[in-house]
């Protein structure tokens, strides 16, 4: 048996790649081929087990094949919940933007991206944008790159700052909410807000993640039922300890992951 | 009085508001969640809620950068 874009073929002796690409992809379609993860010629003879990759340079995966991948990559039942659920983030700075970023490429159904900020050239040490989207607003910026990501997540934006007030009514649809925010203020009213006026919608919010401490001082706590902390509590920005990629980076990823394992049904137990 | 916050036992004068004694420790009261005997705490309310004799306060303290 080969594997073919992911999918199951049936394997002859003295099958070339020639021949995969004839019956498994329309007629000069594809120039990118693959055997076993290296770039090989029409003419290279296939073994038992290979894995092939066929593919159209520039080509977009349809809806379906992305589908497949990620099945492939994460098994069906995970994908299967995965795709069903909308995750909304609060502030698109270097957690934010990753936290995204990471839910797309994991095939998480839809996004709530809220931000009212433009990217600066002080973003880039640590946000996900790049030198060419100075200026754009966060949001569209946002949506662009994860459009190359992946084309399928359904991603609405809010480009507007948030209140208190507003959280709750704001994100009554999400089955998750993840607190990205920079300023402290917004991070404790994030909380109250989700606490008091979103039951039933898992909340992952973050404090503590600047500067280059220790990898393992950030941690994930669960506050609540369904509710999460993620950061070491304690390194704040501030004038010499400032917010560096790799730490950010961790904390956001726990962010991420915690989302999915509420997701997922797990990782709710008691603390 | 005798107050629990953070699991520890505390002293605190009686007739003490959480603001006061969110100043009290130093805290920043914007950036801090209470939960005081079970309850989640309006921002109002921190100017106005007085602690009680064995009040048992959570606070939930953020630092800034995302």
């Amino acid at each position: 048996m080969l594997r073919v874009n992911e999918k199951e073929v049936s394997f002859q002796a003295g099958m070339t790649l020639a021949d995969l690409v004839k019956d498994h992809a329309a007629s000069g379609e594809a120039d990118i081929l693959l055997v076993n993860g290296y770039p090989a010629s029409l003419q290279t003879i296939l073994t038992d087990g290979d894995q092939c990759w066929l593919w159209k340079r520039g080509k977009v995966p349809s809806a379906k094949e992305m589908r497949r991948l990620l099945f492939a990559r994460h098994s069906p039942g995970v994908q299967t919940r995965l795709q069903t659920k909308v995750v909304g983030i609060m502030g698109l700075g270097g957690l934010g933007s990753l936290v995204a970023i990471a839910l797309a490429r994991m095939g998480i159904g839809g996004l709530l991206l809220a931000d009212y900020d433009v990217v600066e050239p002080t973003n880039l040490n640590r946000q996900q944008y790049f030198v060419d989207q100075i200026g754009q607003k966060k949001t569209a910026a946002l949506r662009d790159i994860l459009q190359r990501v992946n084309p399928h997540v359904a991603v609405t934006l809010m480009d507007r700052r948030l209140a208190e007030d507003d959280i709750g009514g704001l994100f009554h649809d999400v089955h998750a909410l993840v607190e990205c925010f920079d300023d402290p203020a917004m991070k404790a009213a994030g909380l109250r807000a989700a606490l008091h006026n979103l039951p039933g919608v898992f909340y992952v919010c973050a404090s503590g993640l600047a500067g280059y401490g220790e990898n393992n001082a950030i941690r994930t706590r669960r506050l609540y039922p369904g509710v999460y902390i993620v950061g070491d509590e304690v390194s704040g920005a501030s004038p010499g300890q400032g917010l560096m990629a790799a730490r950010v980076g961790i904390a956001a990823h726990h962010q991420a992951n915690q989302v999915v394992r509420l997701l997922l049904g797990e990782g709710n137990e008691a603390a | 009085m005798k107050i629990l916050c953070n699991g520890e036992a505390q002293e605190t004068p009686s007739g003490t508001r959480v603001a006061d004694y969110l100043s009290q420790l130093g805290l920043d009261a914007s950036s801090v969640v209470v939960e005081c005997d079970g309850k989640i705490l309006t921002r109002e309310e921190y100017a106005s809620h007085v602690l009680q004799d064995g009040s048992v306060l959570e606070l939930i303290r953020f630092v800034g950068g995302g």
